[in-house]
């Protein structure tokens, strides 16, 4: 569980986060939604020590992260896994090579169990037979399942995702965000996902948080969507003109 | 991990640059003989003028500092848009998120490689712009090559081969440090990252050039 307390970041003048406070639970998908410039990418970037909140705490599993010494941030990250919004693969290493690295890095491991343990994750991910491609040889989306394979490598507690969908299919996306949920249940993860795919947010938003201009506007989990009268809520997630009128067509259905 | 990234720099870096860097000091060691040859006979000078004078300038300014001058377009440009690249696509973040220390990972191997494999550079440079002035004198016959051998082994100081490759090991760390910072610390996307890499190599250039006066200066 990651527990964000009165969480507030600033770049110069400009207050991004503002008194952001929430709980991600164990075993869910916990969503970050919001706008583009709204704050999610901050507001993640803060959670994994990419950036330095102005002042809040992050409590993992009541372990305070903000005030840790810069070795304890080393240790605390090996329990991490994050997905970056560009999969961020290296680009000189083939796909089987980036999901062994942090084995390589961390693990104990013998070279045949690590290439096993790659090879497990790759067929988790439904890879095998890319093993010996370079990232630049593959799609978009297999790029993305790459990220996710690396991720659990090392069956990190809390995952990470930012924006796992952009520039992805509508199919792909679903098929992104099954691979994300089963994962998260399957080892009982703490994983949060950045996004604003409206069919993540439906599918599989188990607990949303939705930022608005840098706080809190609202959470609650996806079958509160439809009934909310949050009106920067609705405005955001039923956007376009087809969204409303399905959504006011469910709610006289009702 | 490591030895494995400081194997592959000292590939990517030195190895990979053998080809360029022998290429250019042959050339320049024939040119260089030639012109000695022409410009500074007379009936005063001894026949072992142009041979002393290829060995000196080869040895004492072209195998160290302008052969660095070189490799700090060919690998300073390599190191800064490597790392810049990196940075803008989010895979340094990604060895931070991981816990690794990316500067150490990426940049360290990058400046232990580059200062291991640079004494092989200067050397084989120096042998390859001697290997240049032979070519004049067997196929150019601009002299013979019993004078230019003569004047290659005229009052030689071994000295004058340590100070070049002390010169150039300071040239290393320049080369391989700058362009390392400039790509690290990029911000911004691509453009960014080829305003990096020139900047980089016009840094590390006129480091070369500064450090050169002064170690000239020292070691002499």
């Amino acid at each position: 569980m990651i527990e964000v307390k009165n969480l507030y970041k600033s770049f110069g003048e400009k207050e991004v986060l503002k008194d952001i406070s929430t709980i991600f639970e164990d075993g869910k998908t916990n969503l970050i939604i919001g706008q583009s410039g709204s704050g999610k990418t901050v507001l993640i970037k803060n959670l994994v020590g990419l950036f330095e909140p102005t002042s809040g705490q992050i409590l993992y599993d009541g372990r305070d992260f903000v005030h840790m010494s810069k070795e304890e941030k080393v240790m605390m990250r090996r329990e991490m896994g994050m997905i970056f919004q560009s999969a961020a693969l290296f680009d000189s290493l083939t796909v089987l090579e980036n999901v062994m690295f942090p084995l390589d890095m961390f693990s104990s491991m013998t070279y045949r169990e690590r290439k096993q343990r790659a090879m497990d994750c790759l067929d988790r991910v439904n890879l095998v037979g890319a093993e010996n491609k370079y990232p630049g040889e593959i799609s978009g989306g297999m790029q993305k399942r790459v990220a996710i394979a690396r991720a659990i490598s090392l069956n990190p507690k809390y995952l990470f995702c930012d924006e796992p969908n952009s520039g992805l299919d509508p199919k792909t996306s679903l098929i992104i965000d099954d691979l994300l949920h089963s994962i998260t249940q399957e080892f009982n993860m703490t994983t949060i996902i950045n996004t604003h795919d409206m069919n993540s947010v439906m599918g599989i938003g188990e607990n949303i948080i939705f930022i608005y201009e840098g706080h809190k506007e609202w959470q609650g989990v996806s079958g509160d969507i439809m009934h909310s009268t949050n009106k920067k809520l609705t405005d955001f997630i039923f956007a376009s003109d087809l969204l409303k009128d399905m959504r006011a067509a469910i709610l006289k259905n009702e | 991990m490591f030895w494995k990234q400081y194997i592959k720099e000292m590939e990517q870096l030195g190895v990979n640059s053998i080809g360029i860097v022998l290429l250019i000091s042959f050339f320049i060691g024939a040119v260089i003989c030639i012109q000695m040859k022409l410009n500074i006979e007379s009936p005063w000078m001894p026949r072992w003028v142009a041979g002393f004078t290829t060995r000196e300038i080869m040895l004492l300014e072209f195998s160290s500092s302008i052969m660095c001058l070189i490799l700090a377009g060919k690998v300073g440009s390599n190191i800064a848009s490597e790392l810049g690249t990196m940075r803008v696509t989010q895979q340094i973040d990604a060895l931070d998120i991981m816990g690794i220390n990316s500067a150490s990972y990426l940049i360290l191997p990058k400046i232990l490689g580059m200062l291991t494999i640079m004494p092989f550079l200067v050397i084989f440079s120096s042998a390859m712009g001697i290997g240049g002035a032979y070519g004049t004198a067997y196929i150019g016959h601009i002299m013979t090559p019993d004078d230019l051998t003569l004047g290659l082994q005229h009052d030689f100081i071994p000295w004058y081969l340590w100070m070049s490759i002390i010169k150039s090991q300071f040239f290393a760390f320049i080369i391989s440090s700058v362009p390392a910072y400039y790509g690290y610390t990029v911000e911004g996307g691509s453009v960014n990252v080829g305003k990096a890499s020139t900047d980089a190599v016009v840094s590390s250039s006129i480091l070369i050039l500064f450090s050169d006066v002064f170690l000239t200066q020292l070691l002499s």
